[in-house]
């Protein structure tokens, strides 16, 4: 790139006024500026105190949960498709047979590497049952890599915690308002 | 005179201690000042150690000096040994040792019988502004000899600016002090304070010496607008790029230090140190015991209070104007301050020399007059100088054809030593 070329466009630097000039205005703009500063309101939060107010907890996408239906089983499949989906391959499924009268399958073993996880939400959305959902939980730790491995039960336990705070996503929908490229089965979504 | 020494080393004591216990608070000071100017909250979290009690943070600067002690001290291989190590030292024993003439009271009444203490390390010593002065000069040297003995481009870079800085601004700082002491007649630090507390704030009565000697000691003390030596941003660490450890501690604490130096000059200077009228005036209050040591505890009070005041100042300073480019530095040490110094001392020496007469001839006070034409002398410099230098900026802005040229000339020379 020349300095003659025409996409260069060169913008003189502004020159100073009088008052500038004795950098008054500016000094005591600068210092303005800072002292107002030190006295507003503060934008961090004190976290494990208090907790950011999350505008859709819903649409978060924090540690996962397994959900139950209305009898207390899980509602998973164990179709295979969120695993298929994980681009991080940290969904681990042991299928078997189900021994309930209502489907076929059922997972014996559901593991999630929560260390793996980026946290996409693709599993969420390949579920055809609406099994797996990602929660507003974000501030997951633990002690050992082994013990961020997430089994059945745990993924269970949390969506126990937060179904009060967070109603499947199931539930709410035919009550929202959904715009129909929200719904796969709308009629008009198929060309 | 064993009484002396005791006194003495007593005192030493207190300093060093009442300075390095002050420096580790001012730096948590700094830090919640910092985040609180960014809307942040700073650290909050450190309490008493082993415990869940916070209060408010306060235990940090133990946390930070013990994380300081046990950081890896990195020594790298390219440097040279001995002046890498004698550096920080030289920087932070040079930065202690003005404190020696510093005064940080006024007088506490006899202890034991003996003579009334002075609260300075060094009680009398009259060169004591040349002291601070010669001493604060050694700084330049500990910068400099860091910079030198890392063999790192960037501490180079860092040494050099802060030697042409710190030396550029001794001279506006010289004029700013020479005009008090041409007032006071003494160099000796408590006695310019009495001398203000007889006759009025030197802040009132040459509000532009004031100015020169404040810019100056900012940039002496090499805080945010005048830190060109270690912008961060240019040259990662300027001249302590290389140290790590308790040496880089040191270095840090010498600039502290340093600022802190400058706090206690502007108060002594020109804010009349202790003195705070009708409430430490020259008159005891409560006559007797009592009133002695009430009135020295008071004065000291007053002188830190001061401090912290100024202290604070230049921490909103450092967040509220960007930094100078380097020419914007040279430009306001040599076309600004050095004029304006010179102009505050000239009027002084008049006013000093033919003040009675005038004052006499007018009918007015002495301090009225002086104080009169120390404002009008301000005003009408700092005018003055703003119309006539051109802000800089626009000093050094190249034409657009000037800097083709510029660009064409390494061409044109490697046309030639190619072939």
């Amino acid at each position: 790139m020349k300095r003659d070329d025409e996409n260069i466009r060169w913008i003189e630097e502004p020159m100073l006024g009088w008052t500038g000039k004795t950098f008054l205005p500016l000094f005591i703009g600068g210092l303005t500026t800072t002292v107002r500063h030190l006295f507003s309101p503060k934008v961090t939060v004190s976290f494990p105190e208090e907790r950011h107010e999350m505008a859709d907890p819903l649409g978060y996408r924090g540690v996962h949960r397994l959900n139950r239906d209305e009898q207390g089983r899980v509602k998973c499949v164990a179709c295979f498709l969120c695993a298929t989906a994980c681009p991080a391959h940290c969904i681990d499924i042991i299928a078997a047979e189900s021994p309930w009268p209502d489907r076929e399958k059922y997972p014996e073993s559901f593991t999630i590497d929560e260390l793996r996880c980026i946290f996409c939400g693709m599993c969420e959305q390949a579920c055809p049952v609406d099994a797996i959902e990602l929660t507003s939980l974000y501030d997951l730790s633990g002690k050992s890599r082994e013990e961020m491995i997430f089994d059945k039960e745990k993924l269970l336990s949390i969506y126990d915690k937060t179904k009060d705070a967070e109603p499947m996503q199931s539930a709410a929908k035919p009550s929202s308002d959904k715009t129909p490229s929200d719904n796969p089965d709308a009629p008009g979504d198929t060309p | 005179m064993l009484l002396l020494a005791v006194e003495a080393f007593v005192k030493i004591a207190l300093v060093i201690a009442g300075l390095m216990g002050g420096t580790s608070y001012l730096v948590l000071l700094e830090r919640r000042m910092a985040a609180w100017i960014q809307d942040r909250r700073g650290p909050n979290r450190v309490g008493i150690p082993l415990t869940k009690i916070r209060i408010f943070g306060l235990g940090q600067p133990i946390a930070d000096g013990v994380k300081f002690i046990f950081k890896e001290e990195f020594t790298p291989g390219h440097v040279n040994r001995l002046l890498y190590f004698v550096a920080p030292v030289l920087l932070l024993s040079a930065a202690l040792a003005v404190f020696a003439v510093v005064p940080f009271g006024s007088v506490l009444p006899p202890v034991l019988g003996g003579e009334p203490i002075e609260l300075v390390i060094a009680p009398g010593v009259n060169v004591g502004m040349l002291y601070v002065f010669a001493v604060g000069g050694i700084a330049v040297y500990g910068v400099i000899l860091g910079a030198w003995a890392s063999n790192n481009k960037y501490a180079f870079y860092g040494g050099l600016r802060s030697a042409a800085q710190l030396i550029s601004y001794e001279i506006p700082l010289g004029l700013g002090v020479l005009g008090v002491v041409l007032m006071t007649g003494s160099l000796q630090l408590d006695k310019i304070i009495t001398q203000q507390a007889a006759h009025g704030w030197n802040v009132l009565v040459q509000p532009l010496g004031f100015f020169v000697f404040a810019v100056a000691a900012l940039a002496e003390s090499g805080r945010l607008p005048f830190d060109l030596s270690e912008s961060e941003q240019e040259l990662v660490g300027g001249y302590h790029t290389e140290y790590s450890g308790i040496k880089l501690m040191m270095f840090l604490v010498a600039e502290f230090l340093h600022m802190i130096v400058a706090a206690f000059l502007i108060v002594i200077l020109f804010f009349g140190g202790w003195h705070l009228p009708w409430i430490t005036g020259s008159e005891h209050m409560v006559s007797g015991w009592l009133g002695g040591w009430l009135e020295a505890f008071l004065r000291v009070g007053v002188l830190l209070a001061k401090v912290l005041a100024v202290i604070l100042f230049f921490m909103v300073a450092r967040w509220s104007w960007p930094r100078f480019r380097f020419d914007q530095l040279m430009v306001l040490a040599w076309k600004v301050m050095l004029p304006l110094g010179m102009v505050n001392l000239v009027v002084l020496a008049v006013l000093v020399e033919y003040g009675k007469q005038m004052a006499d001839a007018l009918g007015v006070g002495e301090v009225v007059l002086v104080a009169a034409v120390g404002w009008i002398t301000l005003v009408v410099s700092w005018v003055v100088t703003a119309a006539i230098i051109p802000a800089p900026g626009q000093s050094q802005a190249l034409p657009i054809g000037a800097a083709d040229s510029i660009d064409a000339e390494p061409a044109q020379q490697r046309e030639e030593i190619e072939p």
